[in-house]
């Protein structure tokens, strides 16, 4: 076996030959696998980088917000707060009904409005409007938010998430496309 | 032995040495169902590990059955879910086999670890054996949990949701960690494939690699002997102590100490079909439409502890402990056999171990129980349909009268009871007038506090008034009602 061979100890008398066509193997044999690792490490990085990504592309994504329409001005009456949802911008065609998303629509006055995300700002259930005693409640952990959106009671961190709105031939907008959580919202 | 029976058996050994020479089943044979284990291990406490196992195959077998015909597609799952169990043949049950197998799965695995646990078999040689449990715990309760997104309904949509939002507590890349959980920018199909690829490939993937290293570690590094108060393991002289138990006692696993886990194995693939068949599939409640807001998410049993302790922990250490919790709790478990790992290990002569498993069995179950009956959350109805008892009504007055009545319009009721009849948010409102004075009533009802909305804004002077009163009134016979102590002291009945 050359491995055997290359053990032998080199005898001062003995033929050079065998001593030095082991070494030459034994440093070829060295290469090769530096190179196969090398090789493999390149091989690996090629097929793993564009897998992580292909993984982590929504990690670095930006998500594209986009002017939505809730409906005409006039569907909103002064002074009420009123369900609405809208269909997602982004959506996929096999997004089924999650592709719809919830708000609370509250016309101050005019075209003074507030949109308020359905979610609530403690565990993201979904808050109910209570006309009566003007107050949005969660289901899930008691929270609980002034008409304004401001927090009212329990564990929330903050008030209502908002979305930035803008009234346009008569229509109210909204800017959406992504679900509001303490990570993306900084109002 | 008649020529032609000894033709057959030859024959018969003849290809079985064949293969054995080829495939080495004597030796596999030898190494694995026939190795040897310590007598005092052939014990009803050491059936756990194998009905874990036992329970992950039937989630294997019946997973795949019901990949046969559900649908990842947010568009189509619910669906699916409704076919598999009303049209389906036989869809309903393998739904619930499935259901009750992760629940038995969960729950058996909790026995396991504590039975390794209290009989010290996590300290040495076996820390790998512990650390590869830890890990094969994770991936079953995210097993549990990508299984409930599975059942695509009201709770999946919102358990999703509020994933998010604690995901969206992370520092600085709060926002990308959602977008990251859930495949896009809301929940919607690439969250319900992510989960998908997570339940049916990636995670039972692991759990099949891990557990083969943990099994390989139950072979080689054996199983842990019946412990014995006083014996004493040290890592100088606990691997001979090991071999000459071994030596003394030792059986082969098959078919010596396999008879318990037969009869375990058994019990529980027959208590998880009485329960499928019994109680049937969870779900799926309501379809995962999120306009459909009349509802009231919460997570499996599981993870109901975990839906507790964000209700009752102060608002400060919220976000610490649901982001550091699950890592700490991981850390310490992975550590246990480094900081622990000689020394006693029967169970009664380590009390702290005994008073930890207790305390964290008494935590789990009382937390779940909260989580089960959430006295902190508004019963959204109460103000329709929970009513005020008649004697809490009689002989008041016209405005006291409208004060029971605003009681009910404001939604008070969501958050209190009158008689244990209402939320259990707030204080229950019968004798509230033995605690509160007239004055301390407005006060509160205006400005709130101590976690009750500030009214001020909603309600008219005149509401005000009626509603204190009407409060006033609620105020058993024979008890004072609560005076002002700068006041004098009035005698009962004035």
């Amino acid at each position: 076996m050359n491995d055997q061979t290359t053990k032998e100890p080199c005898r001062e008398g003995s033929k050079p030959c065998a001593c030095e066509g082991a070494t030459k193997k034994a440093s070829r044999r060295d290469f090769l696998l530096m190179l196969g690792f090398g090789l493999n490490a390149v091989a690996g990085a090629a097929i793993g980088i564009p897998l992580a990504g292909y993984v982590l592309s929504s990690f670095f994504k930006t998500n594209i917000l986009d002017w939505v329409p809730l409906g005409p001005v006039d569907s909103f009456p002064e002074g009420k707060t009123r369900f609405a949802n809208y269909k997602n911008p982004t959506h996929r065609e096999w997004d089924g009904q999650t592709a719809d998303i919830p708000c609370w629509v509250r016309r101050i006055t005019g075209n003074d409005f507030q949109v308020f995300a359905i979610n609530c700002t403690h565990l993201g259930c979904p808050v109910r409007w209570f006309e009566e005693s003007k107050l949005f409640m969660c289901p899930c952990h008691g929270g609980a938010f002034y008409e304004d959106g401001g927090h009212a009671a329990g564990p929330p961190p903050r008030g209502l998430y908002t979305y930035e709105v803008k009234v346009e031939n008569g229509n109210l907008y909204i800017k959406a496309g992504d679900l509001p959580n303490l990570g993306n919202q900084k109002v | 032995m008649k020529p032609a029976l000894r033709k057959v058996t030859d024959a018969a050994m003849g290809v079985f040495n064949w293969a054995d020479d080829r495939l080495h089943l004597t030796k596999l044979w030898e190494s694995t169902a026939g190795h040897h284990v310590p007598q005092s291990a052939g014990s009803w406490f050491y059936v756990f590990g194998s009905a874990t196992l036992l329970c992950f195959m039937i989630q294997l077998a019946t997973g795949i059955m019901l990949a046969l015909v559900y649908v990842p597609s947010a568009a189509e799952a619910y669906t699916t879910l409704e076919y598999l169990t009303f049209e389906q043949d036989l869809g309903w049950f393998l739904r619930a086999v499935h259901y009750w197998g992760s629940n038995f799965m969960v729950g058996i695995m909790l026995l396991h670890m504590t039975q390794v646990f209290l009989f010290g078999a996590y300290k040495y040689p076996r820390e790998i054996t512990w650390l590869t449990g830890v890990a094969l715990l994770g991936l079953t309760l995210g097993l549990a949990f990508t299984g409930q997104v599975m059942r695509f309904d009201e709770d999946a949509y919102w358990g999703l949701g509020i994933g998010a939002a604690i995901m969206g507590r992370v520092p600085v890349i709060g926002g990308q960690m959602v977008n990251f959980m859930l495949g896009g920018p809301i929940i919607a199909s690439e969250a319900l494939s992510r989960f998908f690829a997570l339940h049916v490939f990636v995670l039972p993937g692991a759990v099949l690699a891990i557990v083969s290293i943990h099994l390989r570690m139950v072979l080689s590094k054996g199983i842990n002997e019946y412990p014995t108060p006083g014996m004493v393991v040290r890592r100088e002289t606990y691997d001979k102590e090991y071999a000459a138990i071994l030596k003394k006692e030792g059986v082969p696993f098959f078919p010596k100490a396999i008879s318990k886990d037969l009869v375990a194995g058994a019990i529980v693939i027959l208590g998880i079909l009485a329960c499928a068949c019994f109680f049937g599939p969870k779900g799926p409640l309501g379809p995962p439409d999120p306009l459909q807001i009349d509802t009231v998410p919460r997570p499996d049993f599981y993870f109901l502890w975990i839906f507790a302790v964000a209700a009752l922990m102060p608002d400060w250490m919220e976000t610490p402990a649901l982001l550091g919790g699950p890592v700490i709790i991981g850390l310490v478990l992975l550590a246990l056999p480094f900081f622990n790992g000689t020394g006693e290990k029967s169970w009664r002569r380590r009390p702290v171990a005994v008073l930890t498993v207790v305390l964290t069995y008494l935590s789990l179950g009382l937390l779940t129980y909260l989580g089960q009956t959430s006295p902190w959350s508004p019963d959204m109805n109460a103000w329709r349909s929970a009513p005020i008892a008649k004697a809490d009504l009689e002989g008041r007055s016209p405005l006291e009268l409208q004060g029971a009545l605003l009681i009910q319009y404001m939604q008070c009721r969501n958050c209190h009871a009158i008689d244990g009849v209402g939320g259990q948010r707030g204080p229950d409102l019968s004798g509230v007038g033995t605690r509160l004075t007239k004055p301390q009533l407005v006060r509160q009802i205006i400005q709130g506090g101590g976690n009750m909305p500030a009214y001020g804004d909603n309600l008219s002077p005149d509401q005000v008034e009626a509603l204190a009163n009407y409060m006033v009134s609620l105020c058993p016979t024979g008890i004072p009602p609560a005076r002002d102590a700068s006041l004098p002291e009035q005698p009962l009945g004035k």
